[in-house]
């Protein structure tokens, strides 16, 4: 059944590629978009009621995937951000730091249900606003954006056996500053607990990416929370900072680059504020020649295609044993000539747009820089889009661990191979990096997944899996990816003070 | 063919022995004993697994692309009838169908085989005179294998004599697991002997083999000692055919086709009864070994009931509505 192989010079037998072609091609797929409306201009939410910024000052928000101006959205300036901090703090003190824990769970209850009922047009908002496959954010982001709240919900009357006997009290007003790459899931992540230990918010959703935020927000109008719990300011990193720095801010909460993280400390420095921050991450994937391999082929391809790469704590390097280095790479190679690269909303797509200009451009520098430093590129060979901002799936071998695509955070479809020969040795070079957010460990003996997650500083360690996410579960950083947690009883100590 | 008898200890001195003929991807064809392979056969994680099948199911396919691989499934299928009660006259009736699935459609079908017992095979051969559709019998003592070798081999042999295109064997899995590795292996070689020129069918009932882990070895077992195709299933025993532990042995075939660029075919049987989960089926083989497989030479659906609602989504997709399934000849 097998036709002649060819022969390379030494006269050993080449198998030729897999062949993933148009023998059978999926027909397009694209989800219906004609049932979701989205207004033109989009205003602030601020003390219950949508305001127009007091400098009138709007800026777009397009479709990385068609360039197209989907909405115009209010520019939150320093008097805004005051408003809402105010805001916040008379709804504090008149309604949400009265409230019974068991009533606060009601309304986080009504939040996470709504969300299940919109989740169909939260969706798609969110792949149209922010390039993400819609198979994700409908599989991925919206169910555990809505498990977040119904956790949190389950938390609210139960605050007084969640440590240990230790009484606690709430902090306040919030300051939440979240990134472009799970706008709704990152909002769900900072609301929840946030609201649910008797806080309320002040949200500064990213700039490209605003518009499921502000559908939250008619959700959370819709289920009659007490006016100004929760307040939704739109701009960019100025917005961002005039909230960070805001005097009647109690906690910040960001998650987003560690530069910006950088920054922020060192507005809050010297403050009553207490701080959280989830920074960037340079996540090692460990694997094992002992691995189910087929299965941590899926898990490479998990950890760094999903979502385009752009996830902090994204398996953006591979760490194989040697033996298994070239086995690997043939089957890494043909895995992502099958990925499907284009529209997010078709529902074949599995990789879809770059969220924005910028971010296609630092790809495409760092990606250079890989090349001229000599690793090996090797790129799906897809057709992409004329229109919008795509990158194809890449990996690259012969990765050095001092060169910048194995230092620096790509935030993007790029993968750095690289070989370790020991345990040891595979420690030593996953924590050989200024990040630790998180960690994979891909191998068939249990013992082993126990010893290497003691050694490795990450936050988070997945054993034979990637990238799975659970309210229950603590996320966050050792090092330069940040401090505090969120999720899990752990997270609720980001918002709470104990006695 | 046959391995040196001995105990467990005698196959540990084997391995450590004969290191260069132990490569498991490297060796010839059809040569190697199964206990001297090595290394052992990667494992696999039954949780990362079914979830990679299941993710693979949710692959949106819609009109051309459901015509395409409907059409495609009809022409993958191994119409199937293994009962005590078979009749030649219940067999002519399936290789009419099988030839001409719908009568008002000439561009669907024909079907790649029927698939029928031993003593069908003349029947179904002369029903199919003439035509591409080939003859499949199962044999070696179908579906138990618990008959000495002899007697499978007796049976697979009066099936290809009767005219059989194909055999599709069971593999011994009481040997299988308890760890007789070289039986199953040995049983599986003098069956492709007794066969001939006739293709040979490897079933490993994973239903009966508790684990994905022991599914992949009795796939590189069943693939070294010259299986042309591997099957999932008898049909007589639940679970039969699932998306993840097709998915296990087409990981296999893949493995084997890197080694040594010989393709192996692929039939799942049992439990494949609607339209939406063949397609599933075709999709698991696109995305893992791509178009060289998307033909009924390497991939086989054996099945009874899926013929019927794979025609009815065809009309549907034809005609705009559902039609009865009375509109829908019952052979």
């Amino acid at each position: 059944m097998s036709g002649e192989l060819k022969k390379t010079s030494e006269g050993d037998a080449v198998v030729p590629a897999l062949d993933f072609g148009r023998a059978w091609e999926y027909a397009p797929s694209p989800e219906a978009t004609d049932h979701v409306h989205i207004a033109p201009r989009q205003e602030l939410f601020i003390g219950g009621r949508w305001v127009a910024p007091r400098s009138g000052k709007y800026f777009d928000t397009s479709s990385p995937s068609t360039e197209e101006k989907l909405a115009e959205v209010a520019e939150a300036d320093e008097r805004d951000v005051d408003d809402a901090v105010q805001a916040a703090r008379r709804a504090y003190d008149r309604y949400w730091s009265k409230m019974r824990g068991g009533e606060r769970a009601k309304y986080l209850f009504r939040i996470a249900r709504a969300i299940q009922e919109k989740s169909r047009e939260l969706a798609i908002v969110e792949s149209m606003d922010g390039g993400k496959p819609i198979k994700e954010s409908r599989d991925v982001d919206l169910p555990l954006a809505a498990a977040h709240f119904f956790y949190h919900a389950g938390w609210a009357d139960k605050l007084d056996y969640a440590f240990q006997g230790r009484a606690w009290r709430s902090l306040g007003v919030a300051g939440q500053i979240i990134p472009w790459n799970f706008p709704l899931l990152m909002a769900a992540w900072k609301l929840a607990p946030a609201l649910a230990c008797g806080n309320v918010v002040v949200l500064k959703p990213a700039e490209t990416t605003p518009l499921t935020a502000l559908l939250l927000a008619r959700i959370i109008e819709e289920a009659e929370l007490p006016p100004g719990v929760v307040n939704v300011v739109t701009g960019a990193g100025a917005t961002g900072a005039a909230l960070a720095a805001h005097a009647g801010v109690d906690k910040v909460a960001f998650t987003g680059s560690t530069d910006v993280g950088k920054r922020i400390q060192r507005a809050v420095a010297g403050t009553k504020k207490k701080l959280t921050l989830e920074l960037g991450g340079k996540a090692a994937n460990v694997v094992f020649a002992d691995a189910p391999l087929d299965q941590a082929i899926e898990g490479i391809i998990n950890g760094i295609y999903f979502n385009q790469g752009h996830v902090c704590c994204a398996g953006s390097r591979l760490l194989v044993e040697e033996s298994v280095h070239d086995l690997v790479v043939r089957k890494l190679e043909d895995r992502i000539a099958t990925l499907r690269v284009g529209d997010p909303l078709d529902k074949n797509t599995d990789v879809g747009a770059i969220n924005s200009k910028m971010q296609l451009e630092k790809i495409r520098e760092l990606v250079a820089a890989g090349e001229e430093e000599g690793a090996e590129r090797h790129t799906a060979p897809c057709a992409l889009p004329t229109k919008g901002y795509f990158f194809a799936p890449t990996f690259f071998t012969g990765v050095a661990q001092s060169s910048r695509i194995a230092r620096e955070e790509i935030f993007g479809p790029v993968l750095s191979v690289m070989t370790f020969r020991t345990p040891d040795e595979a420690i030593e070079k996953a924590n050989n990096t200024m990040y630790g957010l998180s960690a994979g460990i891909w191998t068939d003996k249990g013992a082993k997944i126990f010893w290497m997650a003691q050694r490795l500083k990450a936050g988070v360690v997945w054993g034979n899996t990637y990238n799975k996410f659970d309210p229950s579960s603590p996320f966050g950083g050792y090092k330069e990816s940040g401090f505090g947690r969120e999720g899990g009883r752990q997270g609720l100590l980001a918002y709470t003070e104990l006695a | 063919m046959r391995c040196a008898e001995g105990g467990p200890s005698a196959k540990v001195a084997r391995v450590s022995s004969q290191d260069s003929t132990l490569s498991r991807y490297g060796a010839s064809a059809r040569a190697a004993p199964y206990p001297l392979f090595y290394p052992p056969p990667p494992p696999v994680d039954q949780v990362a697994v079914e979830e990679r099948a299941a993710s693979l199911g949710k692959r949106s396919l819609k009109k051309g692309a459901k015509v395409a691989g409907l059409k495609l499934a009809v022409r993958m299928m191994d119409l199937t009838t293994l009962e005590g009660k078979d009749t030649p006259g219940k067999v002519r009736q399936m290789c009419r169908k099988a030839l001409s699935p719908l009568d008002s459609d000439g561009t669907i079908g024909p079907c790649a085989a029927v698939c029928v017992y031993p003593n069908l095979v003349a029947t179904a051969k002369r029903a199919l005179a003439g035509s591409n559709v080939k003859v499949a019998s199962v044999a070696t003592a179908f579906p138990s294998g618990q008959s000495p070798l002899d007697v499978k081999l007796a049976d697979v042999r009066r099936a290809v004599e009767l005219g059989a295109d194909e055999i599709d064997m069971v593999i011994d899995r009481g040997a299988m697991l308890s760890g007789d590795y070289a039986k199953v292996f040995d049983e599986i070689a003098a069956t492709k002997e007794a066969c001939g020129s006739a293709h040979l069918k490897v079933i490993l009932e994973t239903g009966e083999l508790g684990s994905y882990d022991v599914v992949r070895k009795a796939s590189e077992i069943g693939i070294a000692a010259g299986g042309d195709f591997i099957k999932t299933s008898t049909g007589k025993v639940q679970p039969a055919a699932t998306p993840a532990v097709t998915l296990v042995m087409l990981e296999a075939i893949r493995d084997h086709y890197y080694a040594t660029g010989r393709r192996i075919g692929m039939k799942p049987a049992g439990g494949v009864r609607t339209a939406k989960q063949s397609l599933h089926y075709l999709v698991l083989v696109k995305e893992t070994l791509g178009d060289a497989w998307l033909t009924p030479d390497l991939f086989r659906f054996g099945a009874s009931a899926l013929l019927n609602d794979v025609l009815m989504q065809l009309e549907k997709e034809r005609t705009g509505a559902y039609q009865a399934s009375e509109d829908f000849s019952k052979d």
